[in-house]
């Protein structure tokens, strides 16, 4: 399996979820796992390019896939557009749901670079926050797709 | 929570798949895994195999023919929600898709799980009975088709064999520019929905009700074709009225109570969405009959 571009091999029970399998088998413990089910989205990641929920793979499963974990989006010690969003907005006060919701809205801005209020939130129904009440992360999420544009431009 | 321990097995055809279920005891199949997985981490369930149907190539893609658009069963729902031939062919289907759970789970989540986990409020079951669809199911002994009405036997409970597997599902379409309507409620969108209703529509001569299907999910074990609306919509001239008289049918119905909502509740729910998907659907419907 390549994780953030990196080969990793490792000899593992089949019960490990891929969750499990980033946080403990290689130590990339920015993904966060919430409830383990499939509700809260916390452990959202991308696989093959479009996003999952770890907790509900298999990491066999992706035995070849190419996994892309909230740790690929800082590059150089320097947050990226939407991170810097985030943190300029408030868009987080635990941060506990905030790896989840980077990579929902990293596939999203990839896959829509102008999108509108009802857009992002119906995106965000994936993922819970217990604290922010979105208002913040979503402002950031339009504040974000913004500067991409104007970066684009640029 | 963490599952139970278990073996894993990979096949890469059809046949070697037959073959280990046959074969193994306690083996569950393992599609997009977005209910399974969540089951098993509860404990809910606890196979002793898991067979993962993703590396079979045949068992993925869209193709149409003859007026049928047949899908392979481990075909990702983001991928029908994208598909030309769906939105054009199958627009209720596409509709229905979007309130498949959430944008995560329907990047993974494959039609044939979903109908074979047959969740009574889950949308793909209730677009295979909306629309007659018919399922393909495999084993070592030869292959059989079922229409949906049979496969969604009960509570998550489908009329198939432990040895089987669903191969495909055909979708027969309706008349070009038919009308289609979708409305769910749900406490928060990709929900479980507490109720939901879809409708097709196709009008004749003077607005007349040629052909009809009326389907709600959420009001019982299964989805449930609500074939006393359609008898009085069958034949008549379409109009506000006529919706009515079809949607007050659902005071026939006797919802489950559970957490989420009581039987009142859902029956009311029942009817509102039936006159809105009706709704929707003689607005797309009468257009396309009036040019
Ligand atoms: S930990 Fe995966 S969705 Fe909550
Ligand atoms: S910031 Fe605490 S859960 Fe979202």
């Amino acid at each position: 399996m390549r994780v953030n571009g990196v080969h990793y091999e490792r000899e593992i029970e089949p019960r490990m979820t891929l969750g499990d399998f980033l946080r403990h088998e290689i130590g990339l413990t920015g993904t966060h796992l919430g409830c383990e089910h499939g509700v809260c989205g916390a452990c959202t990641v991308l696989i093959d390019g479009r996003t999952g929920r770890s907790c509900l793979a298999f990491a066999m499963q992706e035995d070849g896939s190419e996994i892309t974990t909230v740790e690929s989006l800082a590059q150089g010690g320097e947050l990226n557009i939407l991170q810097q969003a985030f943190q300029d907005h408030h868009a987080l006060q635990c941060g506990f749901c905030t790896p989840g919701m980077l990579m929902t809205l990293t596939e999203l801005l990839r896959d829509n670079q102008n999108p509108n209020e009802t857009e992002v939130r119906e995106t965000l129904t994936g993922n819970l926050c217990r604290c922010t009440g979105y208002a913040a992360i979503v402002e950031a999420a339009l504040d974000a797709a913004q500067r991409l544009a104007a970066a684009r431009e640029a | 929570m963490k599952p139970a321990p278990f073996d894993y097995h990979r096949p890469i055809s059809l046949d070697e798949a037959l073959d280990l279920l046959s074969n193994l005891e306690n083996a569950k199949i393992l599609a997009g895994g977005q209910s399974l997985i969540a089951m098993m981490n509860f404990r809910f369930v606890q196979p002793d195999h898991l067979v993962d149907l993703a590396r079979i190539p045949e068992l993925t893609g869209i193709e149409e023919r003859d007026g049928v658009i047949r899908i392979g069963a481990m075909t990702r729902q983001r991928d029908l929600e994208f598909s030309d031939v769906i939105a054009q062919r199958l627009p209720l289907v596409k509709a229905g898709l979007a309130h498949v759970g959430h944008r995560q789970t329907r990047n993974r989540g494959t039609i044939g799980g979903s109908l074979s986990h047959a969740d009574p409020s889950a949308e793909l079951p209730m677009l295979a009975l909306a629309q007659d669809a018919t399922i393909e199911v495999r084993s070592t002994r030869g292959a059989r088709r079922l229409p949906a009405r049979e496969f969604l036997r009960g509570y998550l409970d489908v009329a198939i064999e432990l040895d089987e597997i669903v191969t495909a599902v055909e979708f027969p379409c309706w008349r070009a520019g038919h009308g289609w309507g979708f409305h769910e409620f749900a406490r928060r969108h990709g929900d479980f929905a507490i109720a939901g209703a879809a409708a097709l529509l196709e009008l004749g001569e003077d607005q007349t009700v040629e052909r009809v299907s009326i389907t709600l999910n959420g009001v019982d074990v299964t989805p449930v074709r609500l074939t006393s609306a359609e008898d009085v919509m069958r034949g008549r001239r379409l109009d506000a009225e006529l919706i009515c008289a079809a949607a007050a049918e659902t005071r026939h119905l006797e919802p489950l109570e559970d957490a989420h909502a009581g039987a009142v509740y859902r029956r009311h729910l029942a009817k509102m969405l039936t006159q809105r998907a009706l709704g929707d659907a003689a607005k797309a419907g009468a257009l396309i009959a009036s040019v």
